[in-house]
């Protein structure tokens, strides 16, 4: 977790001036955070009428860098959507979304822990995982795969002429864009 | 298999869907984000054409006698002489055309027969139908849609299922698709083709040959609804005129008229067992299907002016006309050019500059009004080529894949049986595009619609440098990303989320600001090396790039491709009364002598827009 917001005891209490500027620098944090849900949310507001499908809120949070869990997608929208109408307001996600961010509720996964992931799949060692034994892993475990994201999964992560996963290659490549 | 796994399985799966579903997700912003760049500057588009003719428009009803813009106008929308059909008929005629002997592509005899076109299907994939049998095929096409009523009623026998297929825009790989997954059209094989066959594609023609010759061998099985892109001035800007002219020089003008004829009178909907409503765009609050359209004859005039070419003129001019005369031509744009919203109402469709948006509420009561239960419409691009709105009641279908680029959407048709249940196809042509993987496909798109985008930019760099300027009164050359946005917001008026687009468009930033002169000069799009001293008819040039081209095409009302200095001259004094510039006339006569490449005193009009077109320095093509 960062703590960027903190700075040492000491050092305020030399500077006032720097409690102001770190005030300042906390609501211009604020509101920037604030433009990039809004931007993200646009992205899938077709009527322009501030309103998102409830079916498209996964990815807008996925896409400003959080890594939430199916069952933390679901309690999230549970908080934010009213009424069951399939559809989310801007003014119960923005505030919901701003506390994710701010929190860093759903924090990425760091590069090491998805290798062990994946090493602890390969149980023979071989450094590279068989489209079946990836397939048996994500389709019946955890919050599995439907049969089409499975076969996205394969056409986007398999080598082409081996037709084996090197998960090892795709965890550097696929790292995490800089969003924003 | 589950109860054998461990608890350390257990936690890596469950890590690794987390990860891979995030990078789905960011792949699938950015997919989005592409589309929307298409679609608003697709709009955008079509919103310009229809100011430009609203702008004719009001040219006709304030001309002052004197003018001379009064006379390029009429010289513009002058019918040529009002005759009757058989004249039309004498003046179309193939007879005299001879088919040399050096001509290797298809025969055709008539009747036309199932084998003739199907021969012709086969034949388009590698050869040009030669311009007699054109002429024939539509000759027949016209003679017969005259008799065909405005709204096809047709019903499902209960062994059957009927296809129905959206815009195609030219794509002749997509039909051929459509083809070969469904089968060839027959009596046993009912379709339905909703409308913008032609356009931005480059077999347009060969599209419509193709349909036209199972309209005539099926009349009762296949039916063609009329689209917004079944018009001779959309056409004028959206290539299809260009193509015909391009591939038959000698008879291409010909041809035109007759298109233009057709389309006049292809028919604006069709019903299924009067229960399943398709039309091309939609409906509105003032849709009557029943009311207006047992005036057969004035309908089928009326049906004439669903372009925008001589509403103005022939609107003005009866003197009789009623609420319901002008109600019926509204109705007819509704049908062709509305889209639906999400909200109750009806609006004016601003975006596209036609027709309305329509509400559920709308829907609700317009089914109920006819006893319908579904509405079928096309009109806009789907990612999976079919959409449901309005609570289901309302289905998009559209078939042209790949339409903003390769890898952008999938293209769909419906099959339908006597349970009015629709079942989809969907299906992508080009074999690449089948081969790229989800990155790379949305990568393609993506730099696709950046190229476009860089492109909007640059036509209007005065006025974003105007802008930016607006936001750095101490003239530092630098401003910060949040006023980046929103003076290109303001200038380019396209919606789009700048914020999420910046890095992107922007290389480089300093403490979160941008050297806004630079960034507008590392653009990189080159212009052509000419001679000419004001700069500024430069921009407005690249700015109003399809303006001018429609405009250079309706001038040249014998389809000849060149137009004189004084039409030019005329074309630019137009242009910059429409767009309230100043253009001098040295600054024309400057660009025409520049641009006649042939020095023989007429400007060749393909000749000229390939010297302004914009190409992209840093495309990796």
């Amino acid at each position: 977790m960062n703590h960027t917001d903190k700075t040492p005891v000491v050092a305020r209490r030399r500077d006032n001036n720097m409690a102001e500027s770190n005030n300042q620098s906390a609501e211009t944090k604020l509101s920037e955070v604030q433009k990039r849900i809004k931007a993200a949310f646009e992205t899938f507001d077709n009527a322009a009428n501030n309103t998102v499908d409830v079916r498209e809120i996964g990815t807008i949070i996925y896409s400003l860098g959080c890594f939430p869990s199916q069952a933390d997608l679901h309690d999230f929208i549970a908080e934010v959507e009213e009424d069951h109408s399939g559809y989310i307001h801007l003014d119960s996600f923005l505030p919901a979304m701003t506390k994710v961010l701010l929190e860093h509720k759903f924090p990425p996964i760091p590069k090491d822990l998805l290798l062990q992931a994946f090493e602890v799949l390969d149980k023979d060692n071989k450094g590279y995982l068989e489209p079946e034994e990836l397939t048996k892993y994500m389709t019946q475990e955890g919050e599995p795969f439907t049969q089409e994201e499975m076969d996205e999964m394969l056409t986007a992560l398999a080598d082409h002429e081996r037709n084996v996963v090197y998960y090892k290659d795709l965890i550097s490549q696929l790292a995490i864009d800089p969003d924003m | 298999m589950g109860c054998g796994m461990g608890k350390s399985e257990l936690q890596a799966a469950l890590l690794i869907q987390r990860w891979y579903r995030q990078y789905v997700a960011r792949l699938e912003m950015r997919r989005r984000c592409t589309w929307n760049i298409f679609q608003s500057i697709e709009y955008a588009g079509e919103q310009d054409q229809i100011k430009l003719y609203n702008f004719f428009g009001f040219l006709m009803d304030h001309f002052t006698p004197a003018s001379s813009e009064r006379n390029l106008i009429s010289h513009i929308f002058r019918e040529n002489e009002i005759c009757r059909d058989i004249e039309w008929e004498r003046y179309f005629c193939y007879k005299s055309i001879e088919v040399p002997e050096s001509y290797t592509g298809p025969h055709l005899t008539f009747p036309m027969t199932f084998c003739g076109v199907s021969k012709l299907v086969e034949a388009f994939k590698h050869k040009q139908l030669h311009a007699r049998y054109v002429l024939q095929i539509l000759g027949e096409t016209w003679r017969l849609l005259r008799i065909l009523p405005n709204i096809n009623y047709v019903s499902v026998c209960h062994n059957q299922e009927i296809t129905i297929c959206g815009d195609l825009h030219g794509h002749l790989e997509d039909l051929l698709l459509i083809f070969y997954k469904n089968g060839l059209p027959s009596s046993e094989k009912p379709y339905v083709f909703n409308g913008d066959f032609v356009d931005r594609g480059k077999n347009s023609l060969e599209i419509l040959l193709i349909l036209f010759g199972f309209l005539l061998v099926y009349p009762n099985d296949v039916h063609l609804n009329r689209g917004n892109h079944e018009d001779h001035i959309v056409n004028l800007r959206y290539g299809f005129t260009k193509e015909v002219l391009g591939k038959y020089r000698v008879h291409g003008k010909k041809i035109l008229k007759l298109l233009q004829k057709i389309f006049s009178w292809l028919p604006l909907a069709t019903v299924i067992d009067h229960k399943v409503l398709i039309v091309h765009g939609g409906i509105s609050d003032m849709t009557d299907l029943n009311l207006s359209w047992s005036l057969e004859d004035e309908l089928k005039r009326r049906r004439r002016l669903a372009g925008f070419d001589q509403s103005y003129g022939e609107m003005n001019k009866s003197e009789s006309d009623s609420d319901s005369d002008t109600d019926i031509s509204i109705q007819i744009v509704d049908l062709l050019w509305s889209d639906p919203m999400p909200q109750n109402g009806c609006i004016p469709n601003e975006v596209r500059g036609g027709g309305c948006y329509w509400g559920p509420d709308i829907t609700e009561e317009v089914l109920e009004r006819h006893n319908l239960q579904l509405l079928i419409r096309s009109h806009e691009c789907k990612q999976d080529g079919y959409e449901f709105c309005h609570n289901r009641r309302v289905l998009t279908i559209f078939s042209a894949s790949n339409y903003y680029e390769v890898g952008s959407n999938r293209g769909a048709y419906i099959r339908m049986g006597p349970d009015l249940v629709p079942h989809f196809i969907q299906y992508q042509a080009s074999r690449t595009s089948r081969e790229l993987t989800l990155t790379q496909s949305v990568g393609w798109t993506e730099r696709s619609a950046l190229r476009a985008l860089r492109e909007q930019l640059f036509v209007h760099k005065s006025d974003l440098i105007s802008a930016f300027q607006e936001f750095d009164p101490n003239n530092t050359g630098m401003i910060s990303l949040r006023h980046w946005a929103s003076a290109t917001e303001t200038v380019l008026n396209l919606g789009l989320p700048w914020r999420v687009l910046r890095p992107q468009l922007v290389n480089s930033t300093k403490y979160g600001m941008v050297d806004y002169q630079q960034w507008i000069r590392e653009l990189s799009i080159t212009e052509p090396k000419l001679e000419i001293s004001d700069t500024s008819i430069l921009e407005t040039m690249y700015k109003n790039h399809s303006n001018l081209e429609t405009i250079f095409r309706i001038i040249d009302t014998d389809h000849s491709g060149s137009i004189s200095f004084e039409e030019f001259r005329q074309t630019w004094k137009l242009l910059s009364s429409h767009l309230k510039t100043e253009i001098s006339d040295e600054a024309i006569a400057d660009l025409a002598q520049s641009i006649d490449f042939n020095k023989d005193g007429s400007i060749d009009i393909n000749e000229f827009m390939e010297a302004f077109r914009l190409v992209d320095l840093s495309a990796h093509t």
